[in-house]
């Protein structure tokens, strides 16, 4: 059975102009795999990622014909079965640690906060929590612990968030732009690390970015998203062979270093692919 | 060794933090007393006239003028004036003819203990009510709460106290009447703190304390309704804000249950600038409000400072505002203290 079986996902807001779906139809399976989603902004890769979750910002909401996690149907829960999920068995990574940690708790508060609330005792937690700490290549977990976020830098604080969302085990994990706020060079390690713990846990992974050479790179499958709907679905390793014609722009404007391509293409976008 | 060294530092950074607020204290105190001398040197009000009267001769006057010390340079009777506040000296009153100091030592406590009462009440329902507001946003309890508060912002607050008394007082007799405390419970119990709830619940004259009670409720109330209303809305827009942060989705894929979400950490984060909010209700409270203080016949630091501006009585108003001022400085000072320990970011600036 497969970890996360989606069918037919709709992701609906009310506008003043009646309601529009950011999510039209998408249809995936994952197993203990990563699979990467990408799509320019606006595309509904990171609104796909929240209503697996159950997030879906208010009023917005979110139907599928299918949405079930092992085998449980997550489209009918109550608050009480979602928060037992959330945090134990599936969990995400956000953007910018500069916002996704409160700012006013300290870390390690933070991180025994997932723990606690799953019932761990307080020695447990706090125990667990350094180890994760550890396990993400913080060097002195134990100031780290105490630090407040503002006293983190953007590599750390990621670094954190990734901890913190790995503490409890989950069997599912979703990265929406996990690395977009960070340097270049610390995305680089910070992809490592989450890569190895995915790896070491036999995860299931989402990687929501709209970087389509990292996620080629990090993932097995990918997910090309258009407007809403899933236009292309491919191996990794095949990004080469890709027939739509969005997914083949967005391949074309990738610059070369061993090639003058200049100017680099504009991005075609066709009404026609919407539909 | 290092916990030691550590602890050490941490407690060299308290200790001048604690200085250098002391020393914008001090700074601010100054300039604050410049400002109240100057104003009551610059009023067109004679302080001489108001001692011996329009029919002195130009001899007494003289002789008054002189013994007030107004013959000095401005820089001179700045200095002298200020040397006797330092020595809690504020001078005397031409209308109660008693010390200043002693005056404010006798209204204060009546106005500090309605202000108290009121913030008390204003943000153990206002910020409550905020909090509900801003989580059923666009709701039935926000658009409650909305004319709740807007009822509380333009109602006039002599026309409550008014209102209240008639209804409450006049005709279901539930509460007492103006004043502070009804003639035969005053000397059940000597004034201490000049607090008549503390002073009777100390010294155990619980049919005092109910006298008392009853007669501070309705202006509390009402003083508290109108700080209700202020911090009711702050604490809605503050919340609004913060439940749309991204730590607070955090917290839901962590799986924390949704009360604690908005009390424990929505809550905590809107705390810091609601500290600021209470604070300056507080202090307007305890400026004294005139009318709630007229209308109740409320023998406070309001009524008495109004009393001494019809009455020329400048050195009284003077002391007032000294008063008023200091407690401006204090409650900013106390606030600025409780955001360090609030937020963990405004600890660290070196």
């Amino acid at each position: 059975m497969s970890l996360l079986d989606v069918q037919n996902l709709y992701v609906t807001f009310p506008t003043r102009n009646g309601p529009v779906d950011v999510v039209r139809g998408v249809s995936f399976n994952l197993g203990r795999e990563r699979l990467g989603i990408v799509g320019e902004s606006g595309s509904g890769k990171s609104q796909t990622g929240r209503a697996i979750l159950g997030l879906t910002p208010p009023p917005g909401s979110a139907r599928a014909d299918q949405l079930s996690f092992e085998g449980t149907d997550l489209r009918n829960l109550t608050p009480k079965q979602w928060r037992k999920l959330r945090g134990k068995r599936m969990s995400m990574v956000m953007q910018d640690p500069k916002f996704s940690l409160n700012p006013v708790m300290a870390v390690g508060k933070q991180l025994m906060e997932v723990l606690r609330t799953h019932g761990a005792g307080r020695a447990a937690a706090k125990q667990a929590a350094l180890e994760m700490l550890e396990a993400v290549q913080i060097r002195d977990p134990e100031r780290v612990f105490r630090a407040y976020p503002h006293e983190l830098s953007g590599g750390m604080g990621q670094r954190v968030m990734i901890a913190m969302m790995l503490v409890s085990q989950p069997d599912l994990l979703i990265a929406d732009e996990p690395t977009s706020a960070l340097d270049v060079t610390i995305q680089i390690e910070v992809l490592r690390i989450l890569d190895r713990l995915v790896a070491e846990r036999g995860m299931g992974l989402i990687f929501i970015s709209h970087d389509l050479r990292l996620v080629s790179s990090f993932c097995d499958r990918v997910l090309v998203m258009y407007a809403g709907r899933v236009v292309e679905e491919l191996k990794a390793s095949e990004l080469e062979q890709a027939k739509h014609p969005y997914t083949q722009g967005l391949i074309n404007c990738l610059p070369d270093i061993d090639e003058d391509r200049h100017p680099l293409p504009v991005l075609d976008r066709d009404g026609a692919w919407a539909e | 060794m290092t916990t030691t060294l550590l602890s050490g530092r941490r407690s060299a950074r308290w200790i001048m933090k604690i200085l250098s607020t002391l020393g914008t204290v001090a700074v601010t105190f100054l300039g604050l007393l410049i400002v109240t001398f100057l104003i009551g040197r610059v009023v067109p009000v004679d302080p001489v006239l108001s001692v011996v009267g329009d029919r002195a001769t130009q001899a007494q006057y003289d002789a008054a003028y002189h013994a007030l010390g107004l013959d000095k340079p401005l820089i001179e009777q700045f200095w002298i004036w200020l040397v006797n506040v330092f020595h809690g000296d504020l001078g005397t009153s031409n209308l109660t003819t008693r010390p200043i100091a002693e005056d404010i030592a006798r209204v204060f406590p009546a106005t500090l203990e309605l202000a108290t009462v009121s913030i008390i009440l204003g943000t153990a329902i206002g910020i409550p009510l905020g909090v509900w507001a801003a989580v059923r946003q666009g709701k039935l309890v926000d658009q409650i709460v909305r004319v709740v508060g807007l009822v509380g912002y333009s109602a006039p607050v002599f026309w409550l106290g008014l209102m209240g008394l008639l209804l409450f007082y006049f005709k279901m007799g539930l509460i007492s009447g103006p004043g502070r405390i009804d003639l035969s419970y005053e000397y059940d119990f000597t004034p201490v703190t000049g607090l008549f709830l503390i002073d009777t619940a100390m010294q155990g004259a619980w049919g005092a304390f109910a006298n008392v009670f009853s007669h501070i409720i309705l202006p509390a109330s009402l003083l508290g309704y109108l700080s209700l209303a202020y911090i009711s809305r702050m604490t809605r827009s503050f919340m609004l804000n913060e439940l749309g942060q991204e730590y607070i989705t955090t917290a839901r894929v962590k799986g924390v249950p949704e009360w604690r979400i908005i009390w424990g950490q929505a809550l905590r984060n809107a705390a810091v600038p609601l500290v600021t909010v209470v604070a300056l209700s507080y202090a307007s409270l305890l400026e004294g409000s005139v009318l709630t203080e007229t209308v109740f016949a409320w023998p406070g630091l309001g009524q008495y400072l109004t009393n001494s501006l019809q009455n020329a009585d400048m050195n009284a108003v003077l002391g007032g505002t000294l008063v008023i001022g200091a407690i401006f400085v204090g409650l900013n000072m106390l606030s600025d203290l409780l955001y360090t320990l609030l937020d963990a970011r405004t600890r660290n600036r070196k």
